[in-house]
């Protein structure tokens, strides 16, 4: 019995961690859906945004304030990008912009190093990444505190999304830019604008996402290799669906916790660092599109 | 056209470049360059950085396959020569060079596989899933570093024909040699039936195979050959330059370096290789001296080599949307110019 509640104490705990990788994934939908880029730099942005917001913490503005200051400074980021990289960039091909972002994600990891320094900084949310006592007596499972609050602000955040984009004015737009942006451009829908929402979007996503590895691994440059791993959650996922994102993070974070617990000591551990990878192989030789991921279809 | 073709299709003027370049590589450095410093932190890590760029040309360049795992390859090929020189008696260097290259290739192949459904930033990931992989494999299990626990092992001595080539001047030579021969035979491979394939494949996989090129011989024989040249690069960067075995130096930030050599240096070109490894490995040398004798070390170096991240991605940008074909196609521009002007 205790080996099975151990299991499922793992699966519990892989599954909210997930809900982080989950949280970076959701970025990149977001901009790939309405522009088919791939944006590399969405694991910068989340190193950026949240050691802005760390800095802007330092600088003794209080939380609701520094939060604020880092969205807009996000939407700032967005703009440029938007202005800078992907307006002149219109109509490359997809490896050429991808290629193109990864440049923009240097950039950002260089520019929040100038600006705020290297050293690991601490990320006090009040919440503690240790279990949750109710849930230990209720249960008998250890849960942390942190993974629960990092799945449920996800989820907030995803039907906050979905709500926007299905009942405003703005997000019936990104929807089609989504389908055609030729034929959405041409009905007048402002392309740019629609851009700069998402952009933004992925920004303040970027900073949740943040705030949350923040709180549990310090606020440091190795952010931007955990969220490397939100690569092989989208490939599992499919890059343009945002259930797809959602799930994809859930499987990673599992099987990677489960992967680590009952095979790692075997290998000598941290074979996390490359099972999400491995699995990612495996489902694109079964599943090219990801779980939820339209068709790719290529004519010559 | 015919007689301009003075040489397997190559003209006049490419011989004589040729030959410019070995005299200058074989003969006037060695004259000119006195001091280790520019030896032993210049010259030998930048031919041994663009033998790796070259390998990442060729997957990336010329068959349009998006890799990003070239120092994972590079580490199969250190560890693989250390453990052949270790455990092999008296295996000649060159030898053990070309084993550690195709166990590298092996490792191509297998890493390659993924590149037959997939494409673009799915095939990065999965060539991230080599670099990861790799390098934790080397890292834990204690054969591939002969049970040292120091973590830093020190590399073999180079020995050929029973003379060691340990100063700085002689390990540059024989880096050279074998520089001098892979680029040749890279720009051969280029220019012949492989590289027409491969750049068919590039351009249009599924017109290249309605053309009747073979996909599945087409793109391994790409991964194999980069992974060949990456892991002859990562033997002669670890036994030359770094001279000690670590996996952590061949890190996921190397493979980004030798693929903003390849972006920066001029896709689909052997020359860009050169040029992006030179440009890489000397701009941060520039901007360390600029901070230190311009304004005297007033400035962090943490803070330098943020700019030096800024900049090169910056530069990775301006290159996307103004000159795709980087720097080598730059150069090509302003010789033109100049021509056109004569």
């Amino acid at each position: 019995m205790t080996e099975v509640l151990f299991f499922i104490e793992v699966v519990v705990a892989g599954l909210l961690a997930g809900t982080m990788y989950s949280l970076v994934a959701l970025g990149f939908v977001l901009i790939y859906k309405a522009s088919s880029t791939f944006n590399f730099a969405q694991g910068a942005m989340v190193f950026f945004a949240v050691l802005a917001f760390v800095g802007f913490m330092e600088l003794g503005l209080s939380f609701p304030v520094s939060f604020v200051v880092t969205v807009l400074l996000m939407v700032l980021v967005g703009f440029c990008t938007e202005r800078l990289v992907l307006n002149p960039l219109m109509n490359q091909s997809e490896d050429t912009l991808l290629m193109a972002t990864i440049g923009l994600g240097f950039v950002l990891e260089g520019l929040a190093q100038a600006a705020w320094g290297v050293e690991v900084r601490r990320l006090d949310l009040g919440i503690g990444d240790f279990p949750i006592g109710w849930i230990i007596d209720v249960f008998g499972l250890f849960v942390s505190a942190l993974d629960l609050t990092a799945g449920i602000v996800a989820a907030a955040l995803i039907i906050g999304l979905a709500l926007l984009f299905k009942y405003t004015r703005m997000g019936l737009g990104l929807r089609a830019v989504a389908d055609d942006p030729g034929a959405a451009s041409s009905i007048g829908i402002p392309l740019k604008n629609i851009m700069l929402l998402v952009w933004s979007a992925a920004g303040v996503v970027a900073l949740v996402a943040g705030m949350m590895w923040g709180a549990r691994a310090g606020v440091q440059f190795a952010l931007v290799d955990l969220a490397l791993k939100a690569l092989p959650v989208l490939i599992i996922g499919g890059f343009s669906s945002i259930p797809g994102a959602i799930i994809g993070g859930l499987i990673i974070g599992a099987v990677e916790k489960v992967l680590e617990v009952y095979l790692g000591p075997f290998f000598g551990g941290a074979i996390e660092g490359w099972a999400p990878y491995v699995l990612a192989i495996f489902f694109l030789l079964y599943r090219p599109e990801g779980l939820f991921g339209e068709k790719i279809i290529r004519r010559v | 056209m015919s007689n301009n073709n003075i040489f397997m299709g190559y003209t006049r003027a490419d011989l004589t470049n040729f030959l410019i370049a070995m005299i200058l590589s074989f003969v006037a450095i060695p004259l000119i360059v006195q001091t280790d410093y520019w030896y032993s932190s210049i010259l030998i890590p930048w031919l041994c950085l663009a033998l790796a760029a070259i390998g990442q040309q060729i997957v990336m360049g010329y068959a349009g396959q998006l890799a990003l795992g070239a120092a994972g390859f590079m580490a199969a090929g250190a560890f693989a020569c250390f453990n052949l020189i270790l455990r092999v008696p008296d295996i000649p260097f060159f030898v053990a060079l070309g084993l550690s290259g195709l166990v590298a290739a092996a490792f191509g192949i297998l890493f390659g596989l993924p590149s037959l459904r997939v494409r673009g930033i799915y095939l990065m990931v999965a060539t991230l899933a080599s670099q990861f992989f790799i390098v934790w494999m080397i890292d834990k299990f204690g054969w591939f570093k002969n049970y040292d626990t120091s973590g830093i092992i020190t590399a073999q001595d180079i020995v050929i024909l029973g003379k060691p080539f340990t100063s700085p001047l002689e390990m540059y030579l024989v880096i050279l040699v074998v520089v001098t021969i892979l680029t040749v035979l890279a720009v051969n491979m280029s220019r012949g039936s492989t590289g027409r394939n491969w750049m068919a494949v590039r351009d249009m996989d599924i017109a290249a195979e309605s053309m009747g090129i073979s996909l599945l011989k087409t793109k391994l024989q790409a991964f194999a050959i980069s992974a060949f040249y990456c892991g002859v690069a990562g033997a002669l960067f670890a036994f030359t330059y770094l001279k000690s075995l670590e996996p952590v130096a061949f890190d996921i930030k190397l493979s980004f370096k030798i693929l903003f050599m390849v972006i920066l240096g001029g896709l689909g070109t052997i020359s860009g290789a050169f040029i992006g490894a030179a440009f890489i490995l000397l701009f941060p040398v520039l901007l360390n001296s600029v901070g230190n004798n311009v304004f005297h070390g007033a400035i962090d170096a943490t803070i330098i080599s943020s700019i030096e991240q800024v900049v090169f991605g910056a530069l990775i940008i301006i290159f996307m949307i103004y000159e795709p074909l980087g720097m080598a196609k730059l150069w090509e521009n302003i010789k033109q110019r100049f021509s056109r002007n004569k």
